[in-house]
């Protein structure tokens, strides 16, 4: 494992400039009692050379008196830092641990399994890019397990590792693996995971942790350490709009007035325009001010100043946002909540809510239902005890910038303190804003795609859908198309029939026509798409470079390819128009699949097999798509 | 495209936490220990509020037993404009002759230190006290929040801690309350080394090997670094090439022969090294749970 061992140092310059290279990822372990988190943890710090002598010293000396291991090492005792856990045996708190590779710095948050302490999950969660999610092999998906599945996935935590921990003690058996792997995958379906990476591992023995284990050779998978120094963790906040909210204005004298704060998404540079809300006031940034010298971008993640070219009134609280797609605005929204104090959340009781920068007064004016984190079925109630979730509709004192949370977590979540003890006692995620009319009203000049999408709630794409001709596009389309309707969202398909008779019925079939027709579609449901619609494109766009092309001329994940793969034999057996026949006997020329080819997508979103599936089943994997990527959601 | 490394994350994340504290806290000060955390935190805060100076005072909690290096260090900088440096010293202790020989280490951290602390922020009424632990140094720290509260008695209860979500911070307490703040949490060692390396922190030359007289005494090194350290009979100082992981009062302080004389000799001998960095330190061992019993009381 050279990866992990101690370095060698021919030049220590030279690592220590490819150590200051490393990215940073930060993961939390969730599972229910005694299923081994930390333990795990233990391990992983132990692995990675992160144990020293004296502390191993001690924890030997630790196991003999608080362990459960008997004689061997109790890797658990050096994760539960508090006495009172020692004792107990139980992990009680948020502990932030910490190991590095030479790819890679961790910061690990272990957040305990007992259903009280959902709240510091949740804690643990809302920093985490990718969640461990831990299951006893003997025990398999338990409630706990859909729980923390749960509240990562509200939390919005995209990338899910299934360590199926104690694999020792059902002697290594794939077939346990498999159906726990397959009972997850089935509940989790619906909660917009990007990825989930399963992993048989045993904490105590080490199998597949640091190395793959000889007691697993069916699994062909990475072993978790290296899984985690390699996992992709793709952060969408530098491509979205710029956000920052002002935390500090720094004016050390007449000459100088900038304003401080941490960018939560995009990017910015000097002379690009930004629009200060929940003012509207707009203006020039003249600076990107630091101590080692002036910036020519700044980006997502980074604590900066900025100077403007104009006196805009700004203070602590407001945000600055890229002109050209500010946030919105409102005073009342309608939010998911979770209720983190022994005291229960009251409608109209006055709490204080602090979002971003900014803090508001702020009343629940009703609560729409409870969520049962166990079942996720909605229940009638008003309030909200300890650890309960519900989804609530919220009034502030005064208007605020936000996204939605599934939008830009950090523009959309909110902590709720407790006006009288100071103390924090719920947590809140904004879906969207409420009284929408006043809305469109005050921002009148800016109706954007944005705000057409949030008016028909929900989230416009482009569905794109390319094959043969006679592969079923069209039939697919329409199924998808009467299910989003029945769904209550707003679509449109575009399709040869509608297109090629009209805005196109100048165009043949020529490769130079091909190319143009592929353009002007794409154009078009652009457009729709900005008017808020899920489009349905159904064409046989048979070259890559116009798909691609039209894919960039959206934002990333607003275009969904759809590749409906038949075989040529298989769409020209079926020949329902009759047209392979005609193309075959040189009635038509340029036809895709006998005489112009057909380039098949190399990694389309959905890849359809119709050949083996009925339309409807194709019909779901699309649906199912669109949840997992956010644009449906329950 | 800039792209950040976990360093600069670290340090957009600290900043983001000074900027909070003097944001919203009404009269907060910043912990000076005169390490080489306290270096960092320096290095961080003047960058938080460039180009305006740093809107807070640092206060150093002066045991009289600090190494005279320290001292030396602490000074030029109580001598720089932009910096507003206070120094308390528990002079009840003073008068009472109270040191780690004559009244042991435990006594001597509890009176000079800690009731030291007390005494300033109380002097002072300081409503937040910024300081450089991190997560990974003990096991109860790696509980501790970024935002830490104490009750007006300036006791810690882990057991009912704020929840900290994303990068929200709920600063508000009531009147006699105060904060600890930690804008180092997650941090570790290596960072930052790695950091002081990056950014060319100046730091107490101490850390830095060199022939120093020291007595070795129940497997430590320490340092005779004035003639206050009383001498067990037939005890010969020794000039030995040592260096010091850790900084705090100096016959609670072990030294480490070494021969790291660089910042990059030191970072290559810190990943080569098997013992933690508080080993050093004699506070530690005095009973399994000793940090966290000693952070209840108000201990930093």
């Amino acid at each position: 494992m050279a990866a992990y061992a101690v370095p060698q140092f021919n030049n220590i310059k030279s690592y220590l400039e490819s150590q200051l290279e490393k990215s940073l990822l930060r993961f939390i372990t969730c599972g229910s009692v005694d299923d081994g988190k930390s333990t795990l943890i233990g391990r992983l710090l132990y692995e990675s050379k992160m144990i020293f002598d004296d502390q191993l010293a001690s924890l030997k000396n630790e196991s003999k008196k608080f362990g459960t291991q008997g004689e061997e090492i109790d890797f658990a005792l050096l994760v539960d830092g508090l006495a009172a856990e020692r004792e107990q045996g139980i992990t009680i708190d948020v502990a932030y641990r910490f190991f590095s590779t030479d790819r890679r710095k961790f910061i690990v948050a272990d957040t305990p399994g007992h259903e009280q302490y959902t709240r510091n999950m949740a804690t643990g969660a809302s920093t985490a890019d990718l969640a461990i999610v831990m299951i006893d092999a003997r025990k398999g998906v338990l409630t706990q397990t859909r729980r923390h599945s749960f509240i990562v996935s509200l939390l919005g935590i995209k990338h899910v590792v299934l360590c199926i921990n104690k694999m020792d003690l059902v002697d290594y058996d794939q077939s346990v693996y498999e159906e726990i792997l397959s009972e997850y995958r089935e509940f989790a379906s619906d909660f917009g995971f990007e990825s989930i990476q399963a992993i048989p591992v045993s904490a105590l023995a080490g199998d597949n942790v640091v190395t793959n284990s000889a007691r697993t050779p069916w699994y062909d998978g990475p072993p978790l350490m290296e899984y985690l120094d390699t996992v992709e963790i793709r952060s969408d906040a530098a491509e979205k709009p710029f956000r920052m909210p002002v935390q500090w204005v720094n004016r050390p004298n007449l000459d100088f007035r900038g304003f401080a704060g941490q960018i939560i998404s995009g990017s910015i540079k000097p002379g690009e325009k930004i629009r200060a809300l929940p003012s509207g006031k707009s203006s020039t940034v003249a600076r990107v001010v630091t101590m080692g010298g002036d910036l020519e971008e700044a980006v997502e993640g980074q604590s900066v100043t900025l100077t403007l070219d104009d006196e805009i009134d700004i203070s602590r609280g407001d945000v600055l946002c890229a002109d050209q797609s500010p946030a919105e605005v409102s005073d009342q929204f309608q939010a998911t909540m979770l209720w983190m104090s022994d005291s229960a959340m009251l409608p109209g009781r006055s709490y204080i809510m602090k979002m971003g920068a900014r803090e508001a007064q702020m009343q629940v004016t009703e609560q729409r239902y409870r969520v049962d984190v166990n079942t996720r079925a909605h229940e009638a109630a008003k309030t909200l005890d300890l650890n309960e979730i519900g989804v609530v509709n919220i009034a502030l004192d005064r208007e605020v910038a936000f996204d939605a949370y599934r939008q830009n977590r950090r523009m959309g979540g909110f902590i709720v303190i407790d006006r009288m003890t100071s103390e924090t006692v719920g947590l809140g995620l904004i879906n969207f804003a409420l009284r929408r009319a006043s809305n469109i009203h005050r921002q009148a000049l800016d109706v954007t795609k944005d705000l057409r999408a949030s008016m028909k709630g929900q989230k416009p794409v482009i569905l794109w859908f390319t094959g043969l001709s006679g592969a079923g596009k069209s039939t697919v389309a329409n199924i998808v198309e009467k299910r989003l309707a029945a769904m209550g969202r707003h679509t449109y398909t575009l399709d040869g029939d509608n297109v090629r008779h009209g805005l196109n019925h100048d165009l043949g079939f020529t490769d130079a026509d091909r190319v143009e027709n592929i353009r002007r579609v794409g154009e078009v449901a652009k457009l729709m798409m900005d008017a808020g619609l899920i489009v349905l494109v159904s064409f046989i766009s048979p070259f890559r470079a116009e798909r691609r092309i039209v894919r960039q001329m959206v934002d990333e994940g607003e275009f969904i390819e759809v590749y409906v793969d038949v075989s040529l034999e298989e769409a020209e057996r079926r020949d329902v128009k009759g047209l392979y026949k005609k193309a075959r006997a040189g009635e038509i020329k340029n036809f895709t699949g006998i005489d112009s080819p057909y380039e098949a997508p190399l990694a389309p979103e959905v890849h359809l097999n119709v050949g083996a599936m009925a339309p409807h089943e194709a019909s779901d994997l699309i649906i199912e798509r669109l949840f997992a990527a956010g644009i449906l959601d329950v | 495209m800039t792209i950040l490394t976990h360093l600069d994350r670290l340090e957009a994340e600290s900043i983001h936490i000074l900027r909070e504290v003097a944001a919203s806290m009404q009269n907060p000060v910043m912990m000076y220990s005169i390490g080489k955390d306290s270096s960092v935190m320096l290095h961080l805060a003047r960058k938080a509020f460039y180009p305006a100076p740093i809107p807070f005072p640092l206060l150093h909690v002066d045991t009289t037993w600090k190494f005279r290096e320290m001292i030396a260090f602490r000074d030029v900088l109580k001598d720089d404009p932009a910096t507003d440096l206070l120094v308390h010293i528990n002079q009840e202790g003073v008068e009472q002759g109270v040191g780690p020989f004559t009244h042991g280490s435990a006594v001597h951290t509890d009176i000079m230190k800690t009731q030291g602390l007390k005494q300033a922020l109380d002097k002072h009424k300081f409503d937040a006290a910024i300081g450089g632990a991190r997560r990974d140094e003990e096991k109860s720290r790696a509980k501790e929040r970024i935002f830490s509260f104490r009750s007006a008695q300036h006791r810690w209860d882990p057991k009912n801690q704020r929840p900290e979500l994303w990068s929200l911070y709920n600063t508000r307490i009531k009147p006699g309350e105060s904060v600890r703040v930690f804008p180092l949490s997650n941090w570790t060692e290596l960072d930052i080394w790695q950091y002081i390396y990056q950014e060319e922190i100046e730091i107490v030359p101490l850390y830095f090997a060199k022939e120093r007289p020291v007595v070795e005494r129940d497997g430590i090194l320490v340092m005779v670094d004035d003639d206050r350290l009383p001498l067990e009979p037939g005890e010969e100082p020794m000039m030995k090439k040592v260096r010091f992981r850790t900084l705090g009062c100096y016959p609670l302080t072990g030294a480490v022969e070494s021969e790291a004389s660089t910042i990059t000799e030191i970072i290559e001998e810190m990943l080569r090294t098997t013992t933690s960095e508080r080993e050093g330190r004699a506070i530690d061992k005095d009973a399994p749970a000793s940090m966290e019993l000693k952070k209840q009381e108000g201990y930093f």
